[in-house]
């Protein structure tokens, strides 16, 4: 009998999580994003971690657990994300004042570079040459190379101990499927990590429940399921509320 | 209404003016705030899909509360709909989609537009960080770079400029521009008036603009 992926709780699913550990954040303006696993990894506690995702969250309401909360926590050393700050100069991302002050590291990548990156560790290809940032800021003192008489920028893969990630359908194998955009990043930070933890929206299938030709990601690269309890008790993807301009 | 009421370009119009570029059969990115409203323009029957950079492919209009799906949303993080023929995947092909050259046109907003092509959205002077997002992704390797812009800052300093001052997002790749006074387009020594929005002059336009400025078919 294989082992059995299926926990009964959060914290039980994060609670090996050492100090200095690299975690990747799946989700995109909120679905596909771990709000439960990452409230369980600010009550676990641990710290000087690498925290990577699109962004580090807060700009919105209301606001659901995030990167942010880690920082606040003082749980982060650094992160890797595409925004440090938010597309409007007028809102404040609630991380971008501790790495303003220096009391975090950032590492900011183009959102099609920080996937293919994530894309590359789970794939084994130890880094590759796109033409994302060539002539930028981030390109600076960094190698490039001409191929085909364009020049392109060199990028490496970006391997994460542990991945958190949502799914909509999951089977006992560790299968799981998304439901429309909450795809996004999951998929490929779940091929990154040697660790993948996945809260799942629906009750978790027997094995064989899910039509193989229908699994976004296959149970090889999964190793914890919890199923989400109902609200208040589990946190629920919610409408964002409208801002005024 | 007044001739001061007609004056320029507002929002909507800027980005109706971008839209009436759009050809048929177009794959169209269009970046968050004012480049969203280009969706909202009615350009007949031409058939546009529009591709968001969390893998949504043929996504439609924005849904009011009540009817929403949770699980959907567009790049800015609205709740959209889907149109017939739409799919999804994940990110790395999404900008797999973005890097191989597929995107007929992404519209962005910017804080400046360089004579040459050059453009800055992700960092204003004064940060440490910035916000990238998609856009050096889809400056790089979109078919073609619109921007949307006021043509001044709220200080009155021209935001159409000979080089940019601020980080650039990508160089050599904005085709056309729309700002509250006209559609231009980027020549090299400055920019080509295409088009100069109800009630601005040339004048007008040239004394608002950091680059040399002709008129469209006259040296």
């Amino acid at each position: 009998m294989a082992r059995n992926k299926i926990l009964d709780s959060f914290a039980a699913a994060i609670a090996d999580i050492p100090d200095g550990a690299t975690v990747a954040f799946g989700g995109f303006a909120g679905p596909g994003t771990p709000y439960n696993l990452t409230k369980a990894l600010l009550e676990q506690g641990a710290k000087r971690l690498t925290c990577i995702a699109n962004t580090t969250g807060g700009a919105h309401q209301p606001r659901m657990p995030d990167i942010g909360m880690l920082v606040e926590n003082g749980q982060v050393a650094k992160v890797v994300c595409s925004f440090t700050a938010a597309t409007r100069p007028t809102d404040v991302l609630p991380f971008t004042p501790y790495y303003e002050r220096g009391e975090v590291e950032a590492e900011l990548v183009p959102q099609g570079t920080l996937a293919e990156r994530l894309r590359a560790a789970g794939a084994g290809i130890p880094a590759f040459y796109t033409p994302t940032a060539v002539g930028t800021e981030l390109a600076e003192g960094r190698e490039t190379r001409v191929i085909n008489g364009r020049e392109y920028l060199l990028e490496y893969a970006l391997p994460c101990d542990y991945a958190f990630i949502r799914a909509w359908r999951a089977d006992a194998a560790g299968n799981l499927q998304f439901r429309l955009a909450q795809r996004n990043f999951c998929p490929l930070m779940a091929m990154a990590a040697k660790t993948v933890v996945v809260e799942v929206e629906e009750d978790i299938l027997p094995a064989g429940a899910i039509d193989p030709d229908q699994v976004h990601v296959s149970g090889i690269f999964v190793q914890r399921l919890v199923k989400i309890p109902p609200a208040p008790e589990g946190l629920w993807t919610v409408r964002r509320q409208e801002r005024a301009r | 209404m007044s001739s001061t009421e007609t004056k320029g370009w507002d929002r909507q119009q800027m980005a109706d003016r971008l839209a009436r570029e759009f050809q048929d059969g177009w794959i169209v990115n269009l970046g968050v705030g004012i480049p969203t409203l280009c969706s909202n323009t009615d350009i007949g029957d031409r058939d546009i899909l529009y591709h968001a950079e969390n893998g949504v492919i043929g996504y439609g209009p924005v849904l009011p509360a009540g009817q929403e799906d949770l699980h959907l949303v567009n790049a800015g993080g609205q709740n959209v709909s889907l149109n017939p023929g739409a799919a999804i995947v994940h990110h790395a092909d999404s900008f797999g989609i973005i890097r191989s050259g597929r995107i007929d046109v992404t519209v962005m907003g910017a804080y400046e537009v360089s004579a040459g092509g050059d453009f800055a959205n992700w960092k204003v002077g004064s940060a440490k960080g910035g916000g990238i997002g998609g856009a050096m992704d889809l400056a790089a390797c979109a078919r073609r770079v619109f921007i949307i812009l006021e043509h001044n800052t709220r200080k009155g300093e021209p935001r159409l400029l000979r080089h940019c001052t601020l980080p650039v997002t990508a160089r050599g790749v904005v085709t056309l521009v729309a700002t509250n006074l006209g559609l231009f387009a980027p020549n090299g020594d400055g920019f080509a008036v295409r088009e100069l929005a109800p009630g601005i002059s040339f004048e007008e336009a040239r004394a608002k603009t950091g680059a040399p400025l002709t008129e469209e078919g006259r040296a």
